[in-house]
């Protein structure tokens, strides 16, 4: 059996590879070869899930002559409205009717028919499918919901390149595929590589010749050691994690008042620092106030579940918003822990994933226990930042136990968390997820197609995070593990991150997941060592560079032959800019602050109602903090960062876009954070003794994090010439007035304004915002 | 006809283009970005899928401006003209009429529902003879140039959800907005400007905000983004030079730059160091563009008298719909004003007036405007709020002094051009202003329509982000045939 598997996922993969390979050779559908042994999970289901299930699916209330091309005894039966034929007879094609309608060229019986706007299968497809069925036609559970499976590691031809086991499955499908991997990337960008990765910031000048003048060889794994055990690990690590929490400062909704929940987000960063273990990390904050003799750091982590909106808007009608707070951490749950997309059985059983409405309901019944109203206060003063059931945070509790929240004030400090009430409030169906239009009453459980939710667990939030962590649970590790992969390596192993479903990406690799997934379950859900494993491979090591001909086989880097590079996140591209010139404020934590913003965005787009309704900038350090304590008003986020992409976390996002926009470069260029930074590393390079060619190199150092090439050096050193040459005081005096620190008053104002540009050009180029 | 079929099927190839690409507003020159090896790339998210066939057929309208009435303006001193309920003015709404409607939490515990009349006389206008409110008489004059329709309804009853419902098809947000389906669906027509565009005015009436989400790209790429142009210095973010940078000087440091990424093109080969190249000669490009369209001193005396003289305010209601002429003219696809401010629960006739006042002459030049330049046909102009108001009084009412709550079942909007019925009235509501007796037409309904106007089947227009194709009417939505030319 074992064996047997192993020998299918082998196969799976070839077909996989030869698959992209010749896609992209030039012949296209032409020269696809149909594999040998034809996969239903990778090859059929697809297809079927794509092009049939709409109509002969899972959802019973859309589907068409009482036909179901996902379960195979339905399959194979005869069909209702002809008994004589059936969609499928193993093993034979031309008498399997699902074969007949997709190859037909009558319109009239074609499938997909023409009015479904379903594209018809291309003629690879349907050769897929003939020998499928040829085949015997066989089904199997689809891959993400059978328990990950602990793979072996491959035996590779290039034995000496691994550095761990990642490595193996990587290279075995590079050595598969013909493609050898990039060397190893210069030490310079291995390090920017790591620093970016593991603290969010650029490496400092004494870090980068520490480690450019250690010659051990183990030098790249003190450097991570070291910047792992930086209290800005967990900030870096955070971000990903206030995304999928949809963390925010305001309420959200129309008036979008004020609310208080940042000290959960200090816990975050705490946890990761403390390295709590995933499955801890998790428990807590489903279910902390559920632990027997729950601490107040437990209660605190369970304010994951109150992120969402909260109306304050007067007038509505409660039980409305009631429902979509339960919904919401519903869909959250779905997305963020199952990598599922249970929010499409809100409203019905699900199209393409085996999840009826019922069960959606179930998992909702867990979160539909909570003292809470939908209306609890329209706006108001420092009692509505937060809302039942809160805690409270006294000065006493940050001295004692939540010593990681950065409480400076005495102000009362409330905070958003779940409990429940004794009593156990009825959940039922709710017709097409109407909040009025009670359907049958249902007890808590889990979707079992997943895993059954068996009388062993309690049937509560905590009875939910035991399901979570079974060792069965096929879903939990592996969606952890593949967000992971994506903050590392751009993308994950599933690139659709958040839907594992039958809809979903396939795994790229998907033993490798597996083994990862098992691996890190076994060693205690320790997340540290898990983003160690992964930074550490020569995977992760190599060299950003494309080859053409690597661009051409492979231009996603879907087999991992160089290394990761992309786009910062928007919140980084901040942290960048300001740690570079040295403006940074490394405070961790506390109430989120406005920086410069441009006018009127908020005041244009207000109610009129709240503390939030007119943007009020802060002065001195408070405007230099990092990118992830920018204040978020839901309904305005901050704009230049949600121009690079952030989250405006209305929603639980697991995965940010990364656009390339022209907006973009107009914020890199006139953002006056980094025209401040520009002018104020000029500054300070020119209180420097030392030579205009050694300044320059200093930021390239600083900005890019390398040294400059000769030519490049020399553009810039000619650049900064020429300005000093034909720059005008007059325009010298005016570009200096950006930003608020102060300007050193010794300074030659054009000498310093034509620096301000070179270095301001450093920060807009391509690569310094970019992990390289 | 064939023509315009024919421009469009060109764009497509370009929207596709600089879509994958994530290449940015418009097209720039492409000639040098075209590296074969990209086009076999997928996309990052979910897969788009193109449809060949869109324009599915010849289109009526290119471009859309929708002049959205943010709180939700009272159809009964507007647009729907109710003897009845002067006659019937404090007597209580009858139970049979209300029905099952579900009431906010701001009336629903209310003791009596007393029907009020519209304090405003209504007169009427043109060939259509269509009954328009005192408080209107600019649209009135233009009653023949109009398809009112009077059977708009929808399914939220609160601000948040029923605005996002407008704009994006759903209540709950993170879906794109109907200017990022256009933009998505056809692409821009200007090289120089963002194919959505979006403009906020205010007026003194009770005002509910606006949201960024409503002119969000949802899961399309972030070039479909509606881009906000504001009164301010900056008309879009960021976009003017720091003070002491001319123009040579900042060709100047683009050219550098464009030297220095070469280099680390050459040695990275990641196409994603090109674009970003193209995409500062894209920001440059606009920093010119944009202020010249800003630019109002170049309308004539007359355009600003029939505007009126706020239109050279900047910020105001009547300079937005002066702009988004110019922004029309000048191919953006999908101009988005809002003016804020329409919720009368209390106070209603004069807070009403004050609104009236700021948008009806404006919005009447517009129109007339765009007819002028021969542009109406290809342009459609909506004008509306996001649900309508009740016909009794939310708190005490009085002669001068009543409100009205919200209300979703039946609500007025207009839209004149692109290939609209001019001069009817369509559907029809109860007499007491509370039901529809004819013609509904529901949101998703009013969605399919403007999409077909711009010669789009709503059905087509897909896009799948998390394993389902979504659209602008997710399941539902009828071509309204009676109101189409």
């Amino acid at each position: 059996m074992y064996r047997k598997l192993y020998y299918v996922w082998l196969t799976i993969a070839i077909c996989m590879l030869y698959t992209l390979y010749s896609c992209h050779s030039s012949g296209g559908i032409a020269e696809e070869q149909v594999p040998d042994t034809i996969s239903y999970n990778f090859n059929i289901r697809p297809i079927l899930s794509d092009k049939c299930y709409k109509c002969h699916g899972p959802d019973a209330s859309h589907r068409e002559a009482d036909l179901r091309l996902d379960l195979p005894e339905s399959a194979y039966k005869a069909l209702k409205d002809n008994p004589s034929s059936h969609a499928l007879v193993p093993g034979d094609p031309m008498q399997s009717e699902v074969y007949r309608r997709i190859s037909t060229k009558d319109t009239t019986e074609q499938m997909p028919p023409a009015s479904s706007n379903l594209k018809r299968l291309s003629p690879y497809e349907v050769q897929l499918i003939h020998k499928w069925i040829k085949q015997g036609a066989k089904y199997e559970k689809h891959w993400a919901f059978v328990a990950p499976r602990n793979y072996p590691v491959p035996q590779v031809k290039n034995a000496a390149w691994p550095k761990n086991a990642i490595d193996n499955f990587v290279l075995q499908k590079m050595e598969q595929a013909s493609l050898e991997p990039n060397p190893e990337a210069d030490k310079e960008r291995l390090l920017k590589r790591i620093s970016l990765d593991l603290t969010g910031l650029p490496p400092s000048l004494a870090l980068m010749d520490e480690f450019l003048a250690d010659k051990s060889a183990n030098a790249y794994e003190k450097m991570v050691d070291k910047l792992m055990a930086t209290p800005q690990y967990g900030e870096k690590m955070a971000l990903h994690w206030l995304d999928v929490a949809r963390y925010a400062d305001s309420h959200g909704y129309q008036d979008d008042n004020y609310r208080t929940q940042w000290p959960w987000r200090d816990w975050v960063i705490h946890a990761y620092n403390e390295n709590l273990p995933y499955d801890k990390f998790i428990t807590w904050q489903l279910a902390g106030d559920q632990l027997p003799n729950a601490t107040k750091e437990q209660l605190l982590a369970t304010g994951f579940n109150r992120n969402h909106k909260i109306t304050e808007e007067g007038g509505v009608i409660d039980e409305e918003y009631r429902v979509s707070y339960v919904t919401d951490r519903t869909n959250t749950f779905g997305k963020a822990l199952l990598g599922v997309t249970l929010e499409c059985a809100h409203c019905h059983d699900h199209k393409y994933d085996p999840f009826s409405q019922k069960e959606y309901y179930q998992v909702y019944a867990f979160f539909n226990n909570v003292k809470e109203v939908g209306l609890q206060s329209t706006v108001g003063g420092p009692e509505t930042y937060a809302k039942n059931p809160m805690m409270k945070i006294s000065n006493e509790d940050v001295k004692k136990i939540l010593t990681f929240v950065n409480k400076r004030d005495t102000d009362k400090l409330i905070v958003s968390i779940m409990t429940d009430s004794d009593k156990v409030r009825p959940t039922y169906i709710l017709k097409r997820g109407n909040y009025d239009a009670h359907g049958d009453e249902v007890q808590a459980g889990t979707p079992k197609s997943i895993l059954p939710f068996t009388n062993n667990y309690p049937k509560n939030r905590l009875g939910l995070a035991e399901w979570l962590f079974n060792k069965n649970n096929p879903l939990t590790a592996r969606v952890f593990v593949n967000q992971m992969w994506q903050e590392f390596f751009g993308k994950g192993i599933v690139k659709s991150s958040g839907d594992f479903g039958m809809q979903g990406d396939l795994p790229s690799h998907p033993e490798l997941l597996d083994w990862l997934a098992v691996d890190f379950r076994d060693h205690g859900w320790n997340i540290k060592r898990l983003v160690k494993q992964m930074v550490m491979s020569a995977t992760y090591r190599q060299s950003a560079a494309a080859t053409p001909e690597k661009l051409k086989e492979d231009p996603d880097n879907t087999l991992l032959a160089r290394g990761p590079r992309g786009r910062l996140p928007a919140e980084f591209v901040r942290d960048l800019v300001l740690a570079s010139s040295g403006l940074l404020n490394p405070t961790i934590g506390g109430p989120s602050v406005n920086p410069y913003q441009p006018p009127g965005l908020w005041e244009n787009a207000t109610s009129g109602r709240g503390i939030l309704a007119n943007y009020k900038q802060v002065h001195g350090p408070n405007l230099y903090r990092r990118g992830m304590y920018t204040l978020i008003k839901r309904t305005v986020p901050p704009a230049s960062l949600g121009i690079f992409d952030a989250s405006n976390r209305d929603q639980c996002e697991v995965k940010r876009l990364r656009t390339n926009t022209p907006l973009q470069a107009l914020v890199m260029l006139n953002d006056p954070t980094v025209l401040e930074s520009a002018r104020v590393l000029a500054a300070k390079l020119l209180q420097d003794k030392s030579t205009s060619t050694a300044k320059i190199t200093k930021a390239f150092r600083l900005i890019l994090c390398r040294h400059p090439e000769q030519k490049e050096l020399a553009i810039l050193t000619s650049y900064y010439t020429d300005e000093l040459k034909t720059m005008k005081k007059a325009d010298a005096e005016k570009l200096l007035t950006v930003g608020e620190y102060p300007v050193p008053a010794n300074l030659d104002k054009i000498t310093l304004a034509a620096m301000m540009k070179v270095v301001d050009t450093m920060y807009n180029l391509e690569e310094a915002i970019t992990k390289t | 006809m064939e023509k315009d079929f024919l421009e469009n099927r060109l764009n497509i190839n370009r929207r596709r283009f600089l879509s994958r690409l994530s290449l940015g507003i418009g097209s720039v020159a492409l000639g040098s970005l075209l590296i074969p090896d990209l086009f076999s790339g997928k996309g990052d998210e979910a897969e788009a899928d193109f449809i060949p066939g869109i324009p599915n057929f010849a289109p009526k309208a290119k471009r859309v401006i929708y002049l959205f009435q943010d709180g939700a303006p009272s159809q009964l001193e507007s647009f729907d003209y109710k003897p009845k309920l002067r006659e019937m003015m404090g007597q209580e709404l009858p139970a049979s009429v209300r029905g099952n409607q579900i009431l906010t939490g701001m009336t629903a515990k209310q003791a009596s529902f007393p029907l009020v009349g519209s304090f405003y006389d209504f007169k009427q206008y043109g060939e259509s003879r269509a009954w328009i409110s005192d408080m209107f008489p600019h649209i009135g004059k233009i009653a023949d140039d109009i398809c009112i329709i009077k059977s708009l309804n929808t399914d939220a009853i609160n601000h948040d959800p029923a605005l996002t419902f407008f704009q994006t098809g759903a209540q709950q947000g993170n879906r794109p907005s109907m200017g990022s389906w256009v933009s998505y669906g056809l692409g821009s027509e200007n090289k120089n400007l963002p194919a959505f565009t979006v403009l906020l005015s205010k007026g003194k009436g009770n005002g509910q905000g606006v949201y960024s989400k409503l002119w969000s790209n949802g899961f399309l790429d972030s070039i479909h983004q509606g881009v906000q142009f504001s009164s301010g210095e900056d008309p879009i973010l960021y976009l003017n030079d720091p003070e002491g940078l001319n123009r040579h000087e900042r060709r100047k440091m683009l050219d550098k730059l464009a030297e220095l990424n070469d280099m680390n093109y050459k040695e990275f080969g990641d196409p994603e160091i090109n674009t970003k190249v193209q995409q500062y000669e894209m920001a440059y490009r606009m920093q010119t563009a944009v202020p010249e369209i800003m630019d109002v001193s170049k309308e004539s005396d007359d355009i600003v008298k029939m505007y009126g003289p706020e239109c050279l305010i900047p910020g105001t209601y009547a300079a937005n719909c002066l702009l988004a002429r110019k922004l029309s003219e000048n191919g953006v696809r999908f101009v988005q004003l809002y003016h804020q401010g329409w919720d009368q629960h209390s106070n209603l006739p004069q807070e009403m007036a004050g609104q009236a006042k700021d948008v009806d002459q404006a919005s009447a030049a517009l129109v007339t405007d765009l007819k002028q330049r021969g542009l109406l046909d290809e342009t459609l102009v909506i004008w509306g709020g996001e649900f309508g108001r009740t016909n009794y009084s939310q708190g005490k009412l009085e002669k001068a002094n009543y409100g009205r709550d919200h209300h979703p079942r039946c609500f007025s909007i207009w839209m004149a051009g692109g290939g609209i019925k001019p001069g009817i009235v369509y559907g029809e509501t109860d007499e007491f202003g509370y039901n529809i007796v004819k013609d509904p037409v529901h949101v998703h309904d009013f969605h399919a329509t403007i999409l077909n106007q711009l010669g789009i089947d709503h059905k087509k227009l897909t896009y799948k982000s998390q394993g389902r194709r979504y659209r602008l009417t997710d399941v539902a939505g009828n071509v309204v045939k009676g109101i189409i030319a």
